[in-house]
C-alpha cells in the first residue's frame, strides 16, 4: 500500500509504473471493497481494505499481498472488471492502495466512469494480449511507461498500443477530467434548460 | 445509431451541451441521494466552495445502513449513526427534502421515489446507486452514478456522459402461472450475459412486458445493471399513468392533463431504429434460481447446474470459481438444496405486491426449523400497507421475522448478515462473493414467492407446488 497518497490533479500525460496482474472475469465492486467499509464519510482509510475478503481467503497469496507486487501502480485485469455496485469507494480504494492506471479486456460502465472522474485512466486490450501480459508478469516484473497522448505502452521487452475512449483521453490530456468546472462553465445553458423542461413546469414540487 | 426511441427523445431533451471529446452534458431532472454515496460529495462541494444548484431537484432518504430491528437513535452502530447524522446535517444545510425514519415515507430510495410520485415518464433520474435503473419502469432515463458525479449533479444539476446505444429486448407471449418478473429478468441476464449491456440502455418491450404491473416492471428495470446496462426502461402506458395519478408529487388538476399529453408523446415510435434487437419467448421461462456468483449464473428450478462443457469459453473461468465457492457440483440439481436463511426485501423485490405474493404462499404454513427467515419491507409506506392488509401477521405466524424498512441483507451494511458459509434464498439482486455480509456466505437469488417456498421446505423448492395451478 502506498502510504504517501496524494490525489492526482491537472493534466495526466504519462504514467510509469510496475504492473500487478489480477486474474478473473466479472470481479465486482463488492469484492474490490466489501460493503462494511462503506460506512465512512470520507475515502481516506479505504486503501488498506481493498480486496479485504479475497485477501483474507487467500492468506497472503492474493496479488495485492505478494512482496513482488509491492509499490505496483498499473493493474492488469480481465473482462467486465468492476461490475455491480456504483460505489466510487472501489476505485478510491484501488487508488489509495497505489493504483494509477488499469488495463483490462473490458470494464463495467459505472466503474469506468468513476475511474475517469477521479483520475485513473482505464485502457482496454484484446483478451489474448491481456492474457499474454499476465503470463509474462507472472514470471517477472513488468514496468510500463504509458504515454497517454499516443496511447502507447512501452517496456524493456515489448511495446503495445492501448485503446482508450477518445472523450476520456482528451479529458486527461487537457486536465479536465474533474468535470465540475467544465460543467459549471455552461451555467446559463443549464438555467435555460431548467426553465424549458416541460415537466418542471407541471411538477408538484411542494413536498 | 438509435433513432426516435424514448431514450433518444429524453436524451435529446436533456442535452445541455456537447463536450469536447464526444460526451454530452445532460441535465438531471431528479436527483436522489442516500447516506452512503453522498457525504464525500457534500465534502467536495465544501472544498470547492460550491452550493447546491437546484436544491428542489434533489430528494434524500436513508436506507443502506439503517438497522431493521431497533431504529431508535442514536443507532447502536456508531459508524451508521455518524452516516445518518451527516446526511441530516447536509440536507438541513443545503435545504434538501429528507424523508427520515419515522416520516412515513422513508425506505429504500428506489421504492420511495415511485411511491411518492417523484418518478415520472420523460425525466432523467440519477442517484449514487447502481439500481437507479429501477425508475426506468416509468419511461424515465435513470442510471446510477458515483460520488464524484453526485457532486457534479449537486453543483450543476448536470453530468458528463457518453450517449448510450439502445437494445430492445422484445418479450413475446406472457409469463406462465407461478413465474414472476424476477424469473424473467434472471432469464434475460442468463441469456445475454452480465456484460452484454455495457454501453447500452435496455428497452424492455413486447406483450409479456406490457402485461406486467408497475411493480413487476420495476423489478425488471432494477436488474438491468446486473446485465451490464446502466439504464433500462419501459415505454409508459395507461398502467404507468394510473400508478402515478394522485401520488403526493404527481401533477395535479390542469397540470395532470398537460403531463399526460406530454408523457404519451414520449414512447418509442413504431419506426424507431435500435442498435440491436433481441427477441425471447416469456412463456418458456421457469421459476429461476442462481447457482453461482454472478446474477447471470442461473437455471430453471428443474434444471441442473451446468457442466463446464455446456458453457461458452468466456463463461468457463467464472463458472469454475463459482463451483468452488458455492460448493455445487456440475450436473447437480438446484432443487432441494438446503437453505439456512430466507430474505424477502430489497429494491428489487421489497414492494407491497412482493409481500402479498409471498404471504399468499406462507398463509397457514410454517417456516422450516432449520431456517432463519425475515422480511424487510421496502419502505414505511409498504410496511404500513402490509399491516393494514394483515400481511405482517401472516409472515409472523409462519415464523418469519417482521422487520423495519431498509436495504438490510441485500448488501449487509447493517447487522443483518449471513454467518460463515450459510446459504441464503434471497429476493435481492446480487449473489456476488461475500455480498450478504459473510466472506464465504452463499446467495441463491429467486423471486419472493420462491423464497417463501424455500422457507417452508427448508430447501430450494418449486413454488408452483404451493399455489393453485
Amino acid at each position: 500500500m502506498n502510504s504517501e497518497f496524494t490525489s492526482p490533479i491537472g493534466k495526466i500525460l504519462k504514467i510509469n509504473g510496475k504492473c500487478i496482474s489480477l486474474i478473473g472475469n466479472d470481479i465486482d465492486t463488492d469484492r474490490i471493497i466489501p460493503a462494511r467499509f462503506l460506512k465512512c464519510v470520507d475515502f481516506d482509510s479505504l486503501g488498506k481494505s481493498v480486496f479485504e475478503d479475497d485477501r483474507e481467503t487467500l492468506k497472503g497469496k492474493h496479488p495485492f499481498d505478494l512482496v513482488e507486487n509491492k509499490n505496483s501502480s498499473i493493474l492488469i485485469v480481465n473482462s467486465n472488471f468492476g461490475c455491480g455496485s456504483s460505489r466510487e469507494h472501489a476505485p478510491q480504494a484501488l487508488m489509495r492502495w497505489g493504483i494509477k492506471a488499469i488495463i483490462g479486456e473490458s470494464f463495467a460502465e459505472i466503474f469506468y466512469s468513476n475511474c475517469i472522474a477521479i483520475g485513473i485512466p482505464c485502457f482496454t486490450l484484446k483478451k489474448k494480449l491481456i492474457q499474454d501480459i499476465q503470463k509474462y508478469n507472472n514470471n517477472k516484473s513488468l514496468f510500463l511507461e504509458i504515454d497517454l497522448k499516443n496511447s502507447l505502452a512501452k517496456s524493456n521487452d515489448f511495446n503495445f498500443h492501448l485503446e482508450i475512449k477518445e472523450s476520456s483521453k482528451n479529458m486527461f490530456l487537457s486536465g479536465e477530467w474533474d468535470a465540475t468546472s467544465t460543467l459549471l462553465c455552461k451555467e446559463k445553458l443549464i438555467e435555460n434548460k431548467y426553465n424549458d423542461l416541460p415537466y418542471l413546469k407541471f411538477n408538484n414540487l411542494v413536498i | 445509431m438509435s433513432q426516435d426511441t424514448l431514450f433518444d427523445k429524453v436524451w435529446d431533451l436533456h442535452k445541455v451541451s456537447s463536450l469536447p471529446g464526444g460526451s454530452d452534458q445532460i441535465f438531471i431532472g431528479l436527483h436522489l441521494i442516500h447516506e452512503v454515496t453522498s457525504p464525500q460529495a457534500f465534502g467536495a462541494l465544501k472544498d470547492k466552495k460550491l452550493k447546491v444548484k437546484f436544491p428542489n431537484r434533489t430528494v434524500a432518504t436513508v436506507d443502506h445502513i439503517v438497522p431493521t430491528d431497533n431504529q431508535s437513535r442514536p443507532f447502536k452502530d456508531n459508524l451508521a449513526e455518524r452516516m445518518i447524522s451527516t446526511l441530516e446535517k447536509n440536507c438541513l444545510q443545503h435545504k434538501i427534502k429528507f424523508f427520515n425514519i419515522g416520516s412515513g415515507s422513508q425506505g429504500i430510495v428506489h421504492v420511495v421515489a415511485p411511491e411518492l410520485g417523484l418518478t415520472q415518464p420523460g425525466m432523467t433520474i440519477a442517484c449514487g446507486d447502481s439500481h437507479t435503473s429501477t425508475h426506468g419502469a416509468f419511461g424515465s432515463i435513470a442510471f446510477g452514478i458515483g460520488t464524484s458525479q453526485v457532486r457534479d449533479v449537486l453543483a450543476t444539476q448536470t453530468i458528463a456522459m457518453n450517449k448510450l446505444k439502445v437494445r430492445q429486448i422484445w418479450c413475446e407471449k406472457k409469463l406462465s402461472h407461478g413465474v414472476y418478473a424476477k424469473d424473467l429478468v434472471l432469464h434475460i441476464i442468463n441469456e445475454l450475459g452480465v456484460k452484454a449491456g455495457v454501453g447500452f440502455a435496455y428497452e424492455f418491450a413486447g406483450p409479456a412486458i406490457e402485461a406486467l404491473s408497475m411493480e413487476e416492471r420495476m423489478t425488471i428495470c432494477n436488474m438491468s445493471i446486473e446485465g451490464g446496462a446502466r439504464c433500462g426502461y419501459i415505454n409508459p402506458d395507461e398502467k404507468t399513468f394510473s400508478y402515478i395519478k394522485n401520488k403526493l408529487c404527481a401533477p395535479k388538476n390542469e397540470h395532470w392533463d398537460e403531463a399526460l399529453l406530454w408523457w404519451k408523446s414520449l414512447k418509442s415510435d413504431e419506426s424507431s431504429i435500435y442498435d440491436d434487437v433481441i427477441k425471447l419467448d416469456a412463456s418458456k421461462v421457469n421459476p429461476t434460481v442462481t447457482w453461482g456468483i454472478t446474477p447471470g449464473q442461473s437455471i430453471g428450478i428443474n434444471q441442473k447446474v451446468p457442466l463446464l462443457s455446456d458453457l461458452s469459453p468466456n463463461d468457463q473461468l467464472i463458472a469454475e470459481e463459482a463451483y468452488e465457492y458455492m460448493g455445487f457440483k456440475p450436473g447437480q440439481s438446484i432443487k432441494d438444496t438446503p437453505v439456512d436463511v430466507c430474505f424477502i426485501g430489497s429494491c428489487t423485490n421489497g414492494r407491497i405486491s412482493d409481500l402479498r405474493v409471498a404471504a399468499k404462499v406462507l398463509k397457514d404454513k410454517k417456516v422450516s426449523n432449520r431456517v432463519k427467515a425475515f422480511v424487510v419491507p421496502g419502505s414505511e409506506k409498504v410496511a404500513n400497507e402490509a399491516k393494514q392488509e394483515g400481511l405482517d401477521k401472516i409472515f409472523k405466524d409462519s415464523g418469519f421475522q417482521w422487520r423495519e424498512p431498509g436495504c438490510s441483507m441485500c448488501l449487509a451494511m447493517n447487522s443483518d448478515k449471513l454467518l460463515g458459509n450459510q446459504v441464503s434464498a434471497s429476493s435481492s439482486n446480487r449473489n456476488f462473493k461475500g455480498r450478504q455480509g459473510s466472506p464465504n456466505g452463499r446467495t441463491l437469488l429467486m423471486s419472493p414467492a420462491m423464497v417463501a417456498a424455500a422457507a417452508i421446505n427448508g430447501k430450494v423448492s418449486d413454488v408452483r407446488e404451493f399455489i393453485n395451478l
